[in-house]
């Protein structure tokens, strides 16, 4: 029985940043560029934020540096690799990539959708093997699902749903992550749990990762780049203290009526929601 | 004792080694007591196991190994849930005898009953043997693995339960085709394959592009739209075959309406090897991409971020299923609903795997028509059903309740 290697896309360390876009344009069919010109770096064991409002391209972007999108113009490299030269098998085992979608039409088990994750690491025309399936069983323990193994996924809940992908992603064992809004269907407890899961996995696997949010409050300094985007680009990017500013945000989300307040190092953020005096009798 | 707290020697290598200065002293350790990693989170699970439980390999992250040594290995809470591959072996050798034992039924039954000891010495129960029957339950045997196999990859393809070469109108597309190249009277073939095999094939292919296309609204496949396009699609094949009767020949169209019935009429082996030639490429394309089917069913970007090729899975499926409807309805007409019910119970016995539901399709799906065909053989006394009636009316039944128990599939 041979070893199965899971072998990265690079074995030795460079100084390469782990994630790089250039000049990254995208358009849909419309002709609109949903994506204009973002550059970006992301360094290896790094966590990163990407906020915005509605339609901003965040989405696109991520999907773009996942490589499941191929951009109009410029280039995402990996490793200092560009994504269309990377074997696709060779980016699975690297990359993963969380969508924001889980639209599943078939009941497999919570435990199968996840064994899924380990397939980049499963040779062609074979199983997962004992070891495959305790990964995948630890991966379910680390996001707190482990109860939902033998449950069809159709019949869990948004969150648990969210729960069992975060947890597939993780059993895909990459060297980056990313995360189309990953928190949106999950309680208080689980998105704090999913943070911390997160730190954990940077500083324990160098893993990096970005991550796709509206929860503002939930970007405390355990982040290490906040990115603002706004209308297809990147408007700032700094620690959250710098980026998570009142007047950033109003900018970002283009709402004069935005108000924040900080409290231990994290931004809650609210617009005001009372009638305009206009409306007033 | 939770199953990663190791009681061995072994150290174990993570990424950082800040973890060894944050692990607190627990009370019960002391002098000659083992080092246990105590707070190991899961994640921190770098170990491979070989051979034997009681080998443990300790790896670094880029798979070097860092240290080999035996320990024992604790009681584990991992449920001891089969392993895909063993679940895969077990349901075969399960329902091969199944298979053989449909094909001894169907070859024994028929209008006249087979009685193996006249088989030695009667030459008309030779003939009837050798001639009719034989030729017979092996064709039902090759559309039923082939339609039950298709149904069960357009389902993951198309990430949609109630797909099937009928349902989708892929039939449709090759039986118009097929018709096509009956009333034209092309009875010839190129190196040995009939011109209505290619034809029928041309027509399954263009249906099922042309329902796709109209389905997919970029990476989401549209259930609803898949289904409607497909009627729509056997719709307009159906108006399209009754022209083509209608100015055909007169005998040319009885030709089309008895083949269109779908009925498993007197056969030759030579004809048997044709399909074959056809038939076995696209078998063994749609058996080799179960595993990438298996990916697909969980969603497309899913699939294309786990390391598939998603286009490159959709055109392999798209040709080799055709390939397979196209040669099929050429053959034996529209025999419908083979490929809804036979993955469906193959999910209800043996979980929804794809990688197994593909392989244990074939199998279930050739003694299920195997079967039909002798029950619609043996059913009337003097003459005999259609096995298009009968799967027809058993998949119909089957359709219905699917769509009852709608709950379990969200995307119906």
């Amino acid at each position: 029985m041979a070893f199965r290697t899971e072998q990265p896309v690079t074995t030795t360390l460079t100084d390469k940043p782990m994630l790089e876009a250039r000049n990254l344009s995208f358009a849909y069919s419309s002709g609109r560029f949903v994506v204009n010109r973002v550059s970006l770096q992301l360094r290896r064991g790094r966590m990163a934020a990407l906020v915005g409002a509605n339609g901003s391209g965040k989405s696109t972007l991520i999907r773009l540096l996942s490589g499941i999108l191929s951009p109009s113009a410029g280039e995402v490299l990996l490793s200092g690799k560009p994504i269309p030269r990377i074997p696709r098998i060779l980016l699975a085992r690297t990359l993963a990539y969380v969508p924001q979608l889980n639209p599943l039409s078939f009941p497999f088990t919570a435990l199968e959708v996840v064994l899924a994750g380990r397939s980049p690491h499963v040779p062609r025309f074979q199983f997962e093997n004992r070891l495959d399936f305790e990964k995948a069983w630890a991966a379910l323990e680390t996001v707190g699902a482990a109860y939902l193994a033998q449950r069809p996924v159709t019949e869990l809940s948004g969150g648990e749903r969210q729960l069992v992908v975060f947890a597939r992603a993780i059993a895909q064992a990459p060297e980056c992550l990313l995360l189309d809004e990953p928190s949106a269907s999950l309680d208080l407890k689980h998105r704090a749990e999913l943070i911390r899961n997160l730190v954990r996995l940077r500083d324990r696997m160098n893993l990096t990762v970005l991550l796709v949010t509206h929860d503002v409050p939930l970007l405390d300094d355990s982040f290490d780049v906040v990115f603002a985007m706004r209308a297809g680009a990147i408007l700032t990017e700094g620690k959250p203290s710098e980026v998570l500013t009142s007047d950033v945000l109003s900018s970002v989300y283009e709402d004069p009526h935005l108000q924040s307040r900080n409290v231990e190092g994290r931004t809650f953020v609210w617009s005001a929601t009372h009638r305009h005096p206009a409306d007033h009798k | 004792m939770q199953w990663w707290n190791v009681r061995s020697s072994a150290r174990f290598v993570s990424g950082t080694n800040e973890r060894a200065q944050e692990r607190p002293l627990h009370p019960k350790r002391g002098f000659g007591q083992p080092v246990r990693p105590f707070h190991l989170h899961p994640l921190d699970l770098t170990v491979k196991l070989h051979f034997r439980e009681s080998d443990v390999i300790v790896e670094n992250r880029s798979g070097r190994v860092m240290e080999q040594e035996k320990v024992a290995w604790p009681e584990s809470t991992v449920p001891s849930a089969r392993m895909p591959r063993s679940r895969l072996v077990r349901a075969l050798v399960i329902l091969l005898p199944v298979l053989i034992v449909a094909m001894a039924i169907s070859l024994w039954a028929g209008y006249r009953f087979l009685d193996p000891t006249t088989l030695s010495h009667d030459p008309v129960m030779q003939s009837v043997f050798f001639r009719l029957r034989l030729p017979r339950v092996l064709l039902a045997a090759i559309i039923g693995a082939s339609l039950a196999t298709v149904g069960a990859a357009l389902q993951a393809l198309f990430r949609n339960p109630l797909a099937d070469p009928f349902t989708l109108g892929v039939t449709g597309g090759g039986m118009l085709g097929a018709s096509l190249a009956i009333a034209m009277g092309w009875g010839v073939s190129i190196v040995g394959v009939p011109v209505v095999f290619l034809v029928a094939f041309a027509g399954a292919c263009i249906a099922m592009v042309a329902i796709y296309q109209l389905a997919r609204v970029g990476s989401l496949v549209l259930p609803g739209t898949l289904l409607l396009a497909g009627v729509v699609m056997n719709l307009v094949s159906g108006a399209g075959v009754i022209i083509i009767q209608y100015l055909a020949d007169y005998t040319r169209a009885l030709q089309i309406l008895r083949w269109m019935i779908g009925s498993l009429d007197v056969i030759g082996f030579e004809l048997i090897g044709r399909m074959l030639v056809l038939l076995l490429p696209g078998w063994l394309l749609l058996l080799a991409s179960a595993g990438d089917l298996h990916l697909l069913a969980m969603g497309e970007e899913t699939a294309a971020s786990l390391g598939v090729n998603v286009r490159q899975c959709e055109r392999l499926v798209y040709i080799a299923s055709s390939l397979v409807v196209g040669v099929t309805v050429a053959v034996g007409g529209a025999i419908a609903f083979v490929g809804l019910i036979v993955p469906h119970a193959v999910r209800v016995l043996f979980g929804e795997d794809v990688r197994i539901v593909v392989p244990c399709s074939f199998l279930l799906g050739a003694s299920f028509l195997v079967l039909a065909d002798a029950f619609a053989r043996t059913v009337l006394d003097a003459g005999e059903l259609p096995v298009g009636a009968v799967t027809a009316l058993l998949g119909g039944l089957t359709f219905f309740w699917l769509l009852r128990r709608r709950q379990r599939y969200a995307a119906i």
